[in-house]
């Protein structure tokens, strides 16, 4: 039975196992829209292609599936762009297809006719163009390999309006992906097997740094049996958040730029950094030339070219994170390294004095509190969305996440927008986990509009706005590095909860810290969206910091009365 | 500078990709060459780049990781033959012609095109060697020049040779954690 182009993408979508797609039509897209309505996807109409890239990417971690993103030609393929290069930074499979001009008139530029294979070259892991119906499920099936497999990452397909309209038969056998055969490697060579156990194995003052690829892997249950029969300490990336549970013992919490001072200080007295699933990010290491300088560095990564790309390390272990630990777990040596988790303890005790939490109550309410108000209430059991600035870091330091996936935020772009669309796309991928939008003033008002997709989809997600009048992460850089010189952070918003009424959504406003956990609860309680303005605190600012550039250990503590009293470790 | 030979699927797009890559990694390309292979799904490229060892391993390994590439092999070191080809047109008058053809052989290049007032040569040999006869040429006047940049290959038993075809085997299944 000859079927045209656009019902065999469907088909294709389908025998994936494809059920959401989130996207706009038009022209060049029609075609296969006429056959959507035809098949058994749903499609989330979205109010800005950015908001469907940013859904397909949070329902793909979210599930750990590939998410698809659908656009016309044009501004539709466009708009995309941004979401693309997020999930390109963050190792996200997206799938994109766009609609394209009819194949005789690409290069003429027709109407919406843009060359979006070359603009998004450099933004996708890989990208192709269809222009016969015969090639489009091999195009869809190959992107959704080269998508989820590897390192993963975005891949579009652009198909052309008569590759669309085109008929054929549907040869799923013939449609079989043929990728370029590839040299294999061996997937990881025996000397720096052999070199990572002896470094392992001899290890005083280890540290294990698990980022994103652990959860990726699947390697999450290979790491816990790892981290405790070497008795190691456990720091994460941003995007590592909930690979090992936040409130076991042995896990220091997040590093970095923002992370706390005694994980850094761990790091920087180490002996040995074993790095799973991470890329030594900028906001990870600060200043590379004072970064571990005592350590001696086990790096487990898929990716080839992230090998010694920013720190120079002594054993590569090439590969899937969840082969190599599981490899290397009959290799160690049981130790108890009680006495080094002991000593970070004692850095922990000192920190916690300037902690925000153990502030009296001077009727000030700081983001930090709400944060950690929602992990109490929800006991740690929701899947947060972080939107990018201050309020993400701490989401990061007060909600504590104990299991993978629990947490999704733009970590290599820093997409502000980027929360609301990923947590409605998360929310489709786990309809019974109850998701949390974490989001400032500024970056809520990048894709409010998908306020309305909340409502046509009638979804259920809590939106918790941390409303600080500023944009509150450039107004801090601000504050300690240009002189309080706030040029273009004031910030003026609508008021949100009469935004939300006129969408038909329930809100309500929270100004002390007596109402937060009241707030929490009723919306947690209500079966429907809910959003929560929380008036925090203007000029709070993120602590511990290390500057952009400086050493790890180079940080700008939080200034506190109490600190006066605290001893200096 | 580093040569890297790298085997990519002979189709439109690739040598963007290439070229994208570099630029991206910030990396210079000195010259880069296509050329079909046995197969002609296949084609074989010769990229010469500006940077030094690690940066070498990088461009390599990020050219690996582009789909459309089979192999890409760092060979600087390696002992390797590298050759560039130039045509070269250059004045020429009754009189410089004698002593245009003795610096011919002594540069084993070759006539391909003689005019009332020019020759054209052709020379293969190292980038070393083929900017040693344009600095000879220089004093009688080189009108044009077009140059192949390098195609290498490794000696004797160190061969490159693109992969096997196989089934791509990568599925695409959720690693539950
Ligand atoms: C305002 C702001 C502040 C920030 N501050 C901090 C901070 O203080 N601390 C911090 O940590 N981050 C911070 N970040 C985030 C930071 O920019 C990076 O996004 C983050 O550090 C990257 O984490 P990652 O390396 O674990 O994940 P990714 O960047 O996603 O890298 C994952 C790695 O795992 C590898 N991988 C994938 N699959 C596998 C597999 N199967 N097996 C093995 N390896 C695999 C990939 O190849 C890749 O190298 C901040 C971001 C923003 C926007
Ligand atoms: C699209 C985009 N533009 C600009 C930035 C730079 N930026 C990073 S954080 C930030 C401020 C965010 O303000 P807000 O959303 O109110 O969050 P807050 O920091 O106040 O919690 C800005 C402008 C960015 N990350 N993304
Ligand atoms: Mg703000």
């Amino acid at each position: 039975m000859k079927r045209t182009g656009a019902e065999i993408l469907c088909e294709t979508l389908q025998r994936l196992g494809v059920k959401d797609i989130f996207g706009y039509p038009g022209g060049a897209i029609l075609p296969t829209y006429d056959a959507i309505g035809r098949s058994q996807l749903h499609h989330v109409l979205v109010r800005h292609e950015q908001g469907a890239t940013h859904m397909a990417d949070g329902y793909a971690r979210a599930s750990g599936g590939v998410g698809v993103a659908m656009a016309t030609s044009g501004p539709g393929a466009t708009n995309m762009v941004t979401g693309i290069a997020t999930a390109m930074l963050d190792s996200s499979p997206v799938v994109c297809i766009t609609g394209q001009v009819s194949s005789k008139l690409l290069g003429s530029d027709a109407f919406q006719e843009i060359d979006i294979t070359g603009i998004t070259m450099p933004i996708t892991k890989h990208n192709s163009i269809v222009s016969r119906a015969e090639d489009i499920a091999r195009a869809v099936r190959e992107a959704f390999v080269i998508a989820a497999s590897g390192r993963p990452g975005p891949v579009l397909v652009d198909v052309t309006k008569d590759a669309q309209q085109g008929t054929c038969e549907l040869d799923w056998e013939a449609a079989t992906p043929k990728l370029p055969p590839k040299r294999l490697h061996p997937a990881c060579e025996e000397t720096e097997f052999a070199r990572a156990v002896e470094l392992l194995n001899s290890a005083k003052r280890p540290v294990i740094l698990a980022g994103h690829g652990v959860q990726i892997a699947g390697a999450v249950r290979a790491l816990e049996a790892f981290v405790r029969r070497g008795h190691f300490p456990v720091a994460m990336t941003l995007l590592g958040i909930g690979t090992f549970p936040a409130t076991d013992p042995l896990n220091l919490g997040m590093m970095g730029m923002h992370g706390e001072a005694w994980v850094n200080r761990a790091i920087q007295e180490s002996d040995l950094i074993v790095a799973v699933g991470m890329r030594f990010d900028d906001r990870v290491t600060g200043d590379l030339r004072t970064y571990a300088t005592d350590a001696r560095k086990i790096h487990i990564e898929i990716d080839r070219s992230e090998i010694n790309k920013n720190v120079k390390v002594d054993a590569a272990l090439v590969g899937d994170a969840r082969e190599l630990l599981e490899q290397l777990l009959p290799c160690l040596e049981p130790r108890d390294r009680s006495e080094w988790v002991e000593y970070i303890r004692t850095l922990k005790g000192h920190s916690a004095v300037r902690d925000i939490q153990s502030l009296p109550d001077s009727g000030h309410l700081y983001a930090a509190h709400v944060i950690n108000d929602l992990w109490k209430e929800t006991k740690g059991r929701a899947l947060v969305v972080s939107d990018v600035g201050q309020h993400q870091m701490w989401e990061a330091q007060y909600y504590h996440h104990d299991r993978p996936r629990s947490l999704i935020t733009s970590g290599g772009l820093g997409t502000m927008g980027f929360a609301l669309p990923a947590a409605i796309g998360a929310k489709f991928a786990k309809p019974e986990d109850e998701v949390w939008v974490v989001v400032g003033d500024g970056g809520f008002q990048m894709t409010m509009c998908e306020l309305a997709t909340i409502v046509q989809e009638k979804i259920n997600v809590k939106i918790a706005i941390i409303n600080n009048g500023y944009l509150g992460m450039v107004r801090q850089w601000q504050e300690f590095f240009y002189d309080k010189r706030y040029v273009a952070t004031p910030l003026v918003a609508p008021d949100f909860c009469a935004l939300a009424s006129a969408f038909g959504i329930r809100s309500e406003k929270v100004g002390t810290r007596g109402e937060v956990l009241p707030a929490i609860r009723k919306a947690r309680e209500a079966a429907e969206t809910v959003l929560l303005d929380f008036r925090v605190e203007q000029e709070d600012a993120v602590y511990p910091m290390v500057p952009a550039g400086a050493a790890l250990h180079e940080m700008i503590r939080r200034p506190s009365p109490l600190v006066e009293t605290a001893t200096e470790p | 500078m580093k040569t890297l030979v790298a085997y990519v699927e002979n189709k439109p797009g690739v040598l963007n990709r290439v070229a994208s890559l570099a630029r991206r990694l910030a990396i210079n390309i000195d010259s880069l060459t296509v050329g079909p292979t046995e197969n002609d799904e296949i084609a074989r490229m010769t990229v010469v780049v500006h940077t030094d060892e690690q940066g070498a391993r990088r461009v390599q390994a990020s050219l690996e990781k582009l789909v459309d590439v089979l192999l890409a092999e760092n060979i600087s070191g390696r002992p390797a033959v590298v050759r560039d080809l130039a045509l070269i047109k250059v004045a020429a008058d009754q009189k410089s012609r004698p002593h245009l053809m003795e610096l011919v052989k002594v540069f084993r290049a070759r006539v391909v095109d003689v005019a009332p007032e020019s020759l054209i040569l052709e020379v293969s040999g190292t980038v070393h060697k083929i900017d040693s006869l344009l600095e000879v040429l220089r004093p009688f006047g080189v009108l044009e020049m077009a140059r192949t940049g390098s195609v290498a290959m490794t000696r004797g038993a160190d061969l490159l040779q693109p992969p096997a075809a196989a089934e791509a085997s990568a599925g695409c299944a959720v690693k539950p954690n």
